[in-house]
């Protein structure tokens, strides 16, 4: 009972997920900052916001709206995370091998930040918070479909297993990466990941220059400090099952922590710098590159793995 | 100083406001985030909301409309908030002053904490009115 409280709390569940979502959220800072040829900030600056956000400042709800949706959209988003977040490093960490089905609860609890964040910018009652809203629920729509068909495809590949545990067993030699369908799930994997955080080419719903921050536009204090703490959750867990769904998961003990590492530490890399050398699309430029190219990248890797590649 | 204190010292994020100005305060406050003198090195982000902001930059003179605007802004921040007027505009009034729509410097409307003089100020001079601003005792804020 008290070991399972503490796989929940500190490691490898909230403070564990927390901690190092934040030290990636200075990473991808760092990295933006040297690609502009910037100093950036210092190491503890994620943290530095998250507590300001959260003990400084004051919260403003707002005037015409839900008021408790507004307040609870947050919490959701920050739990539907650190959920995932849980049921993704149990098996990882090979602490506790999970449950049958267990990758199709992870994917359900993928989605929940995002819906939460629409919910909390429609009850925000603000006609900016509501475009953001509905560029988002469109981009939920397009990727959505591609990273279902791309978690078939490696259940496929993994011969018709649902459990995340297995389908790290399966590449316990041979990482799925090493074959030609692989790398194209994988090209198509970084790019729905990338939509899913809501990075640069596919940011529509925040766009800071055209409407201000979109859904988070009425989020100030606390609740502001929670939907920070949900992305930097979801900026360490996306990674994480990446890793697992393609490079063979990762390991904490002797030097395999160094190469597990630098796994994260790639795959946050290139997510970086896709978001650094690329403009914001518009929603049905995004739309059309998920529904044709994206899907049609992934039903080729299907068909190759049906052949055996 | 206390850890609430030092967090929120570490991480102000501005937003920027800019009332009837010739362009080049705004210009110039831009050049601040740019790699040569690069503000995210003190944790500074410029934000586009203003319920995200800790520190409002006003520069360009205040003009009657942007008066009515100016305050509904100040009231619409989350406190705590610190002022800072940007350019002779913002201090004084600077060539607008005797202007018959001008409303007053930032400081008979909403309460400045800092005061960056310059027509327009440099680059470095903002910066070292933002060093001059983190290192304020707290005590010293006015009430926001
Ligand atoms: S202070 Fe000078 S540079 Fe700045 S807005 Fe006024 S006139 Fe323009």
């Amino acid at each position: 009972m008290l070991k399972d409280l503490f796989y929940y709390i500190i490691y490898p569940g909230f403070l564990f997920v927390a901690v190092s979502g934040g030290i990636l959220a200075w990473f991808d800072r760092k990295i933006t900052a040297w690609l502009q040829f910037r100093k950036g900030p210092p190491f503890l600056q994620p943290f530095y916001d998250f507590f300001k956000l959260l003990l400084v400042k004051e919260t403003i709800l707002p005037a015409k709206g839900s008021k408790i949706t507004f307040l609870l959209a947050p919490v959701f988003s920050l739990t539907g995370a650190l959920l995932a977040g849980l049921l993704i490093l149990l098996p990882v960490l090979n602490i506790k091998s999970g449950f049958s089905g267990d990758i199709i609860v992870i994917f359900y609890l993928l989605t929940i930040p995002s819906l939460t964040y629409i919910i909390g910018a429609l009850a925000s009652g603000n006609p900016l918070a509501a475009v953001g809203a509905s560029r988002e629920m469109k981009l939920i729509v397009s990727y959505e479909l591609t990273f279902l068909l791309i978690i078939a495809a490696i259940i496929l590949k993994a011969n018709m297993s649902i459990k995340l545990n297995e389908i790290l067993l399966v590449q316990e030699d041979s990482p799925f990466i090493g074959s030609i369908s692989g790398v194209l799930l994988f090209i198509v994997a970084v790019f729905t990941v990338q939509a899913k955080l809501g990075l640069v080419p596919f940011d529509m719903a925040e766009a800071e220059t055209e409407i201000t921050h979109g859904f988070f536009i009425e989020y100030s204090g606390t609740p502001y400090a929670f939907i920070k703490l949900a992305k930097y959750s979801m900026l360490f867990i996306l990674p994480v099952f990446l890793c697992s769904l393609f490079l063979g998961g990762l390991q904490f003990n002797g030097l395999n922590i160094l190469w597990s590492v630098l796994k994260l530490l790639g795959i946050v890399l290139l997510l970086t710098l896709i978001r650094n050398t690329n403009p914001r699309v518009r929603i049905d430029q995004a739309m059309r590159f998920f529904f044709v190219w994206m899907n049609l990248l992934v039903i080729i890797a299907i068909v190759l793995i049906l052949f055996g590649l | 100083m206390g850890f609430k204190e030092f967090c929120f010292k570490k991480s102000l994020w501005l937003f920027h406001f800019g009332g009837a100005s010739c362009n080049n305060c705004d210009i110039e406050i831009l050049d601040c985030l740019t790699p040569r003198y690069d503000v995210e090195r003190f944790g500074m982000l410029l934000v586009g909301s203003i319920r995200h902001a800790d520190v409002l930059l006003v520069n360009g003179s205040i003009n009657q409309k942007d008066k009515k605007r100016l305050l509904e802004i100040y009231h619409q921040a989350p406190k705590p908030i610190l002022v800072v007027a940007i350019g002779a505009c913002g201090c004084t009034g600077g060539i607008f002053a005797e202007g018959n729509t001008f409303a007053g410097p930032v400081d008979k409307i909403i309460p400045v904490d800092a005061y960056i003089p310059g027509c327009p100020p440099k680059p470095e001079a903002i910066l070292a009115g933002i060093v001059k601003l983190l290192n304020k005792k707290p005590e010293q804020h006015k009430s926001a």
